[in-house]
């Protein structure tokens, strides 16, 4: 084994003097030229920065999972994707698709037979598009020597919700954590309220369909 | 094995150089008396740490207007693109930020976007994508989710779109275009089908630079939707939102 290592680095070391000095060997026999015009050569390296090629991660792609509270309907597991977008350092837009599903009411679960609504039309969907504000940036103390960066942030948007058969237009608002242990990586925590109205129930009605889920995202 | 050790220390030999010339590449010199490193990409966030004149910083990644940072000692932090600005490049030539400027929105090639508003009496969110041919003329693909009491369309255009003014901040627009309408009443309502017409519209609008990448624009259309039965639908749309272009 020590043998093997021995060849390595021998043969490493071979190479770097094989090629180091043959080039230096070269300049040397390489005969001086005394007339050669212009006497400096001004060959500089180019070594320019560019900051339009620097890793730029404004984007924040990520899944979330929480519960949702369908008004009437029962509490369900929510499960959504989003994607972000950071303008500047305060503003950001951001886009989610979320999909839970709705339980009986009382009154079908009293009535024993009758049912509002099938098991299609009890699956709910949305997708919204909101503008979103980091309200308190800051940081989160773990310890002492460890602390991350996170903001809390308002979030509010408009988008449309898939229940009972018939896609209904959809207000949002909230409020979330963000928490980013790593440059690339944060954890988030959101209560949302999803605003429609529905006149499924006889009467049309505004109804808030609270949501609070976690989730986490990826800079990129 | 003497073949692959040789290989391996040629890889090694190799490699060593053009790893080294890129991070080099990625070195600025403070010229401002110091730069200041805030813990995070934001304003609020505390200073830290300063670079003095003359120090060699390596510029790590972007957030925003924020640059994350290594200073000559190995500390980490976020720089503001201002303060990026006051600093050398190892040629001796000033940095120069991209910011996305007016003039980067003028020579902009692609835009999508989203806005929201109001058609005839429902609600309308609606996304779309666009292609520059020219300064002034651009071509864009529309998708609008109508939202309705009664019942829900979707809608599929395309519209060819004059900006007047493109190298102006805020600049009018003319628009004109065809798609198709797709309208479901709602389950509530009875004895309604689904039906599917061509609609065509035409319509004003005002678009707005922001900031970096971001522009404003409101727009009012009138339609005429073809339908089937005796009269043609002639809503009215009008909305606003935002759009980014790259």
């Amino acid at each position: 084994m020590e043998s093997r290592v021995l060849i390595l680095l021998l043969t490493k070391a071979l190479v770097i003097a094989s090629v180091s000095g043959c080039a230096r060997f070269r300049a040397a026999e390489e005969p001086p030229v005394a007339d050669q015009a212009p006497v400096i050569e001004p060959e500089l390296e180019r070594r320019e920065i560019e900051i339009a090629e620097i890793d730029t991660e404004d984007f924040e792609l990520g899944l979330y999972a929480g519960l949702m509270s369908i008004e009437d309907f029962g509490v369900g597991t929510v499960l959504g994707a989003r994607i972000a977008y950071h303008i500047t350092e305060r503003f950001f837009i951001e886009t989610a698709l979320g999909r839970t599903e709705g339980e009986e009411t009382s009154f079908e679960r009293l009535s024993g037979a009758a049912q509002l609504l099938t098991e299609d039309e009890r699956t709910l969907s949305y997708y919204n598009l909101s503008l979103g504000y980091n309200l308190f940036p800051g940081e989160v103390y773990l310890s002492p020597e460890r602390a991350f960066n996170s903001a809390i942030y308002l979030i509010g948007g408009v988008g449309s919700t898939e229940f009972a058969g018939d896609d209904r237009f959809t207000l949002n608002f909230g409020l979330g954590i963000r928490i980013i242990p790593r440059d690339w990586f944060a954890i988030h925590a959101d209560i949302r309220d999803h605003i429609f109205d529905i006149d499924l129930l006889g009467q049309e009605k505004t109804v808030h369909n609270l949501e609070a889920h976690i989730g986490m995202t990826f800079f990129f | 094995m003497p073949r692959a050790a040789v290989i391996l220390a040629l890889i090694l030999h190799l490699s060593a150089g053009p790893l080294a010339a890129q991070d080099a590449a990625r070195e600025l010199v403070v010229e401002d008396p110091y730069i200041e490193l805030h813990t995070g990409p934001a304003q609020v966030y505390p200073v830290f740490y300063v670079v003095e004149r003359g120090e060699r910083v390596e510029v790590l990644s972007r957030r925003t207007d924020w640059f994350r940072i290594r200073a000559p000692r190995g500390q980490e932090g976020w720089v503001s693109a201002t303060q990026l600005q006051q600093t050398l490049q190892l040629t001796g030539e000033p940095v120069e930020v991209p910011g996305f400027t007016l003039a980067d929105h003028a020579d902009r090639r692609w835009e999508v976007g989203a806005l929201y508003g109001d058609f005839g009496g429902a609600n309308v969110v609606s996304l779309y994508g666009a292609f520059s041919f020219t300064e002034n003329l651009s071509g864009e693909l529309w998708y609008s989710d109508v939202l309705g009491r009664f019942s829900n369309s979707q809608l599929l255009s395309l519209n060819v779109v004059h900006l007047f003014f493109p190298e102006w901040r805020v600049s009018p627009y003319f628009t004109l275009g065809t798609g198709v309408i797709h309208t479901q009443p709602k389950g509530t309502i009875v004895a309604t089908v689904d039906r599917t017409d061509n609609a065509a519209h035409v319509g004003v609008g005002v678009r707005t630079y922001l900031t970096r990448r971001f522009v404003f624009r409101a727009e009012y259309k009138t339609y005429v939707v073809f339908t089937s039965r005796d009269d043609n639908e002639e809503p009215t749309e009008w909305k606003a939102g935002f759009s980014f272009f790259f």
